[in-house]
């Protein structure tokens, strides 16, 4: 069972090494996105610092949902999904071992990078640390509830969009969470209680998500 | 399961359930108008005013008993929905497709009527406090199962994948019926409990009843009228359709 999960993070993360374009496609759309508010709002330091925290999350929300698609789509076009479903192996656990390689492929990244990001919107030293920390936990989770819908539009016409309209409103609660942890931080208040309940939202996906997901395979993928 | 006297899945076939739809509606409907217009009657006209928020409380009357339908559509779509997923009835999935749009509904005229009522009470339209916000993400749930349920052309798996949406959704129920506790914020809290009784005046809570019981009603009617045009739709091809006499007109 150990070595199946193995065998298919290796796997995906192998495949997209090879196809490295789609990394770095998510990579740039959250440097871009996030590097167009000043731009919008106005570059002035007090204004983004405090929008800085609802920004990052916002746009690693999306950058996470348009990474969705990459999670079930090839493997569903080649057949090699159908093939993972008809393995002996637990789908729940050989769904978690793709969505892990999803979260270290599109979720790290971002994690990695925020702080220099954080930089440029004059963000504290403990503001850029509360900002990763969030990160580091919420990411997984939205790669997990984003599995859901990304299993169940597979193969739909329009899949990308519907997607959005399916996972934003799951993913709000991260956001909240996430984005809110970074401010009570900066105020002083404090954000242990968010990252507990950041914790707390992916142990839950962690738990339910994969379950969720297999469901949704099964039927997309009959 | 047919040695039992009766028998529960006589009607999950859609071929008895739309006779059956049929000779309810007219009757649920008319308690639902009745109800509906006494329940607004005692409300604008019966109940006194209240000493704090003045005449502008009035809407009380159509925004708790939509806001309680909007949650309790939800809940008994993702029971069709488990039904469905479990014993893999037709006409479960069919009940959730048909219960939908009126969810849609009501939750709209929640956060509408809400705005309505924020306006001169909290001196905004919209606050993005927890209630509100959750029963906005009520109302993309069911936006988001609409749009699943739409852009499937087969309609048993437009069923089942979208029931699973469904079921991953009712983690928000809890969280919007909760959130004025758990958070304390602008939106007052629940003036009617199961525990403690109610915290308003005995004419004012049987109006809103009436109200929602009159919602309740409302609902079920429509959601037959739309399940029996969902089924014609569906089993157009069988045998049983074919025979029913307002085809063959």
């Amino acid at each position: 069972m150990f070595k199946a999960f193995y065998t298919v993070v290796m796997r995906d993360l192998l495949l997209a090494m090879r196809n490295r374009s789609d990394i770095l496609t998510t990579l740039f759309f959250f440097i871009i996105a996030i590097s167009l508010f000043p731009l919008g709002v106005g570059p002035e330091l007090d204004t983004l610092r405090e929008i800085a925290p609802g920004v990052f999350w916002v746009a690693a929300l999306l950058a996470s949902m348009l990474a969705l698609e990459r999670l079930f789509a090839i493997d569903y076009a080649d057949g090699t999904l159908e093939q993972l479903l008809l393995t002996p192996q637990p789908t729940t656990v050989l769904v978690l071992a793709k969505v892990l390689a999803h979260w270290l492929i599109t979720g790290v990244p971002l994690v990695l990078l925020s702080p220099l990001l954080g930089l440029q919107y004059d963000l504290s030293s403990e503001a850029i640390e509360a900002l990763m920390l969030t990160l580091l936990l919420g990411t997984p989770s939205l790669s997990l509830i984003g599995a859901i819908g990304a299993a169940l539009t597979l193969g739909l016409r329009g899949g990308g969009v519907l997607v959005s309209l399916l996972v934003l409103p799951l993913y709000i609660p991260v956001l909240i969470f996430g984005a809110g942890a970074v401010e009570a931080t900066v105020s002083g208040l404090g954000g242990a209680g968010h990252v507990s309940m950041l914790g707390a939202i992916f142990l839950l996906s962690l738990v339910l998500a994969p379950l969720a997901t297999v469901a949704a395979l099964r039927v997309s993928a009959e | 399961m047919s040695s039992s006297r009766f028998n529960w899945f006589k009607f999950s076939s859609p071929a008895t359930f739309y006779p059956l739809a049929g000779k309810l509606v007219p009757w649920i409907t008319a308690v639902a108008v009745i109800l509906i217009v006494v329940g607004l009657y005692m409300g604008f006209f019966v109940a006194p005013t209240d000493y704090k928020q003045g005449e502008g409380y009035r809407i009380i009357f159509v925004h708790v008993p939509a806001s309680w339908m909007s949650m309790f559509i939800y809940l008994i779509m993702a029971f069709w929905a488990a039904m469905g997923l479990v014993f893999n009835t037709r006409i479960s999935g069919m009940m959730v497709q048909a219960l939908a749009p009126t969810g849609a509904m009501f939750t709209f005229l929640a956060l509408w009527t809400g705005a309505f009522w924020g306006k001169p009470m909290w001196g905004t339209w919209w606050v993005w406090d927890a209630r509100l916000t959750s029963e906005l993400i009520l109302f993309f749930l069911y936006i988001g199962y609409i749009a699943l349920h739409s852009s499937i052309d087969d309609k048993r798996r437009a069923d089942r994948a979208s029931a699973i949406l469904v079921l991953v959704g009712v983690v928000n129920i809890p969280i919007i019926y909760y959130s004025v506790k758990w958070w304390n914020t602008l939106h007052q809290g629940a003036s009617v409990s199961v525990k403690s009784g109610s915290s308003m005046a005995s004419v004012m809570l049987i109006a809103m009843l009436i109200m929602a019981l009159g919602f309740w009603a409302y609902s079920i009617a429509v959601a037959f009228a739309r399940v029996r045009s969902i089924i014609l739709e569906r089993e157009k091809d069988t045998r049983w359709v074919s025979e029913l006499s307002e085809i063959k007109r």
